[in-house]
């Protein structure tokens, strides 16, 4: 995998060591070790409310954690902030669909595109954006990538909602990550469209290590090479998706809710 | 709030203006009105001004209240220059953007840090510090401020005639006017528009959000800064008020009236409410409760025009 | 010199105390409403003039201080009834515009009823001399606002942290959402505080108006100087207030007093003369700015 060239062999490429965050008297993570294998679809589960969007949130550097240590592709990244952690290789999508409404599909991309360190500088105040056609190519074939090649022209707000998650994914992979940050990529997605983006997902999943955190159970199973199952703030279990499935802890923690 | 895209009639319409405001002085002159060439000036200095502050407002999201403070750095230090012999505009006007420029730099590099309510009293804070500094300095002036003892040069021209001073403003306006529309509409705009829609998402796309809107911020108070070297000129004097918070509030309303994140925003709201100053001022002496009524009627009734910058799409953790 | 010290200090406690009345109520404004007021100033001016017009008429300091105080709330619970509800959801921008143009409206209403020139509010016969304290003669009519001070920070300190109301401008503070989700009457604690708050700057414009002129434009000095209360304390918070209304009343009088006086030791005696005023002037700025730089959220930060 190119993912691993740059790390020391066999470390993983997403490595946390005892994560832990308290907000007031509630411990949000406790503890948490974690790590992501470069080229695997590694999946984060757990029942709502077990602090799922947090860890996200501290893997991504919009949290800082309380202790606990967070290295990625070799490098320390616990104190980065966001924007150097993507610099670092780290792409996330969010769980609300957050691109600019009010832009084009390929404009959106561009942007990513644009923000990508080998892109040079932003700090450009007189050559208009649409004369730069590097940025354009490059930013339509991530369009390509995702299925949205006849949507190049259309603003983002007349998009489908299954639509905007993908172009969400294309905005992801335009700034090159060695890993994407998935945060429920199919949460309020109709069934035809959840069994795109899981087609979707395998696609990319050969050229990038994903982190997938989701509810759709039959989507986890079907994508993940791994599952860790986080509960209360603490991990309870990584294994085979076969290997969680018959792990007693996973089962009593969700009631058979799923499984 | 939509990314700016200039309309198609935009540059024919600008650049017929421009050429009504060349022909401007000398209709002036013919019709015995030559107190308007001061009073057009007056229009185009408050139209550069504003329009600075729409850079960093409209485009860049920053409700900052402190912008009079950049205003009046510049004023003073082009009084500052006159008196200390440097009398060529194409020396003080640049010294005055780098004064009001780093000033703004150092402003920004602390409230930036900051956001919402916080930023706008951050802001505030900051420009009346720099007015106490002016009025308690009796080397500059205190309370009177600091006068200049005969207009300035501009690339040898002086411009102590009416006309020429007028067309050294329109000509820097018309400048600045082309950079910000160019500038609107290369990366730097599209990113810290990007960033006023949604900071959280301009960070995960790796953007360093805070560098883009000190330089935002700056650029905004380097340009206001040569605004208030021209005001001083066409006035004769620096004075402290052009560096209270009303002036804040004054050039804020004038972005507004003309429309946030507009191009010419600054500019149209700079010649109605001088006009408005204008006249009503002839008619009603209070015109001030008028005005007022009238602001908080744009607020309550026509909340789009100001609401639809902040109100979609605020980031989110 | 520690005579001077003295009653420099009981200046600078006296000031503060008064800060702390006008930013008491703004810094709830702010903190539970998430709305920027730019017109607390003029309430404060407003004040003064009711409490001044008020005295005149009635030819008594106390009644004029009592009549002006309420007119004063009901003036805010008519604004907050009629503008301010309006204004919670809106934008900081449209918050920024609409209350600088109660500002204009408020100092044009003002000059167009009481005139250009300033009023004259004159102390209670009773309080016009002065004391001896500890050695030294201070205004009894000081020592009364410091006392009023006090007294309205103890009430407030306990209202704020003792009483069931107190613990929901608490909540309110801390996290909006919680408080309305809880099924408290938001609406009706909104007013209330706003109301509050237009009493509270009323309070101070009748205290200080013997001291300094009853004037259009008095509002806006203080409201900055209020406004740096608030970001030194932190958003929200009522100690936060009171501590960052000391802070500033004390080190803006004492550098205004001693500034001056300790620079001449310094430095040569024009060089002193120049930048001491001038540096009095910038202190609390200063102070602000070093604050702002360790600690951007303000010393007491409401929301965690």
């Amino acid at each position: 995998m190119t993912a691993a060239t740059n790390s020391a062999k066999n470390a993983p490429l997403l490595d946390v060591r005892g994560l832990s965050r308290r907000f007031a008297a509630v411990d949000a993570l406790r503890d948490v070790n974690f790590s992501v294998e470069a080229g695997e679809v590694h999946a984060l589960i757990g029942p709502n409310g077990a602090g799922k969007t947090t860890f996200i949130h501290h893997v991504s550097g919009a949290l800082q954690a309380d202790s606990g240590s967070i290295h990625f592709a070799g490098h320390d990244v616990t104190k980065l902030s966001m924007h150097r952690r993507v610099g670092a290789g780290m792409a996330r999508s969010y769980q609300i669909t957050n691109v600019f409404l009010g832009l084009s599909a390929l404009d959106n991309v561009a942007l990513a595109v644009q923000g990508r360190p080998d892109a040079g500088s932003s700090f450009r105040f007189w050559r208009p954006v649409r004369t730069e056609h590097a940025l354009f190519d490059a930013a339509a074939g991530y369009l390509e990538q995702v299925g949205l090649r006849d949507k190049q022209q259309s603003i983002a707000g007349n998009l489908s909602h299954g639509e905007q998650r993908a172009l969400e994914l294309a905005m992801a992979l335009a700034t090159q990550p060695k890993m994407l940050l998935l945060d429920e990529p199919m949460a309020g997605t109709g069934p035809e469209e959840s069994a795109r983006m899981v087609e979707l997902i395998e696609h990319l999943a050969r050229h990038v290590t994903i982190l997938l955190v989701e509810h759709d159970m039959d989507a986890v199973f079907r994508l993940a090479d791994r599952i860790s199952v986080l509960v209360n703030g603490q991990l309870i279990c990584t294994g085979t998706p076969d290997a969680v499935k018959n792990d007693a802890g996973v089962r009593r923690a969700y009631l058979g809710d799923h499984l | 709030m939509a990314f700016y895209r200039p309309a198609r009639w935009q540059k024919p319409f600008a650049f017929t203006v421009l050429c009504a405001l060349l022909a401007l002085p000398g209709l002036m002159e013919i019709f015995d009105q030559s107190y308007y060439i001061g009073f057009a000036t007056r229009v185009l200095i408050f139209a550069l001004a504003a329009s600075s502050l729409n850079l960093v407002l409209g485009f860049g999201g920053m409700v900052s209240l402190g912008h009079a403070a950049f205003f009046g750095i510049g004023a003073y230090v082009a009084a500052i220059c006159q008196q200390g012999g440097i009398v060529e505009g194409l020396l003080a006007f640049p010294l005055a953007m780098g004064v009001a420029g780093l000033f703004a730099l150092l402003v920004g590099a602390l409230s930036l840090r900051t956001r919402g309510v916080y930023f706008i009293m951050i802001t505030l804070a900051f420009a009346q510090m720099v007015y106490y500094l002016f009025i308690s300095a009796r080397a500059w002036g205190g309370d009177d401020g600091l006068p200049l003892s005969e207009r300035m040069q501009f690339a040898g021209l002086s411009l102590t005639d009416d006309k020429v001073l007028f067309y050294v403003a329109l000509g820097l306006l018309t400048a600045i006017m082309l950079l910000l529309g160019r500038l609107a509409d290369a990366r730097f705009g599209r990113t810290i528009q990007a960033i006023r829609e949604n900071e959280t998402r301009m960070e995960a796309l790796g953007y360093p959000v805070f560098r883009y809107r000190l330089v935002c911020f700056a650029l905004g108070g380097a340009i206001a800064g040569l605004a208030g070297a021209l005001l001083a000129n066409l006035t004769g004097l620096a004075s402290p008020a052009l560096l209270q918070w009303t002036q804040s509030g004054t050039l804020l309303v004038m972005v507004i009236i003309g429309g946030v994140g507009y191009l010419y925003g600054g500019v149209v709201g700079a010649l109605v409410l001088l006009l408005l100053e204008e006249f009503l001022l002839g008619f009603f002496a209070h015109w001030h409760i008028v005005l007022g009524l009238l602001l908080i009627g744009i607020v309550l009734f026509a909340p789009k025009g100001v609401a639809a910058l902040f109100d979609k799409h605020r980031s989110q953790p | 010199m520690t005579q001077l010290f003295l009653e420099q200090a009981l200046n600078g406690l006296q000031f503060g105390l008064m800060l702390f009345l006008l930013a008491a109520g703004l810094t709830l404004v702010f903190g539970i409403m998430d709305c920027i007021n730019l017109a607390h100033g003029s309430l404060y001016m407003v004040g003064a003039y009711f409490v001044a017009a008020a005295a005149q008429a009635a030819d008594s300091f106390w009644i004029g201080l009592g009549a002006g105080v309420a007119g004063a709330a009901v003036l805010g619970l008519l604004l907050e009834l009629t503008l301010f509800r309006q204004l919670y959801r809106r934008d900081h921008l449209s918050q920024v515009l609409a209350t600088f143009a109660l500002i204009l409206i408020a100092n044009e209403t003002v000059r167009l009823i009481w005139g250009p020139a300033p009023l004259m509010l004159n102390p209670p016969e009773a309080l016009s001399g002065p004391v001896e304290i500890a050695g030294f003669f201070y205004p009894a009519y000081r020592l009364v606002i410091i006392a009023f001070g006090l007294a309205v920070a103890g009430l407030l300190y306990l209202l704020v942290a003792k009483s069931r109301v107190g613990m929901w401008v608490r909540a309110g503070a801390s996290n909006r959402e919680m408080t309305e989700a809880l099924g408290i009457n938001v609406r009706g604690l909104f007013t209330a505080v706003f109301v509050f708050g237009a009493a509270l700057c009323a309070l101070a414009g009748g205290l200080l108006g013997p001291l300094l002129a009853v004037q259009v434009g008095m509002g806006e000095s203080v409201l900055i100087l209020a406004f740096v209360v608030i970001i030194i304390g932190g958003i929200g918070s009522i100690r936060g207030a009171l501590v960052g209304a000391l802070i500033v009343g004390t080190v803006d009088t004492l550098g205004r007093a001693l500034l001056p006086t300790l620079l001449r030791a310094l430095l040569p005696a024009d060089a002193a003369a120049t930048l001491g005023p001038a540096l009095a002037s910038i202190l609390i700025y200063l102070l602000m700015a070093a604050i702002l730089f360790f600690k951007p959220q303000g010393l007491f930060p409401a929301r965690a």
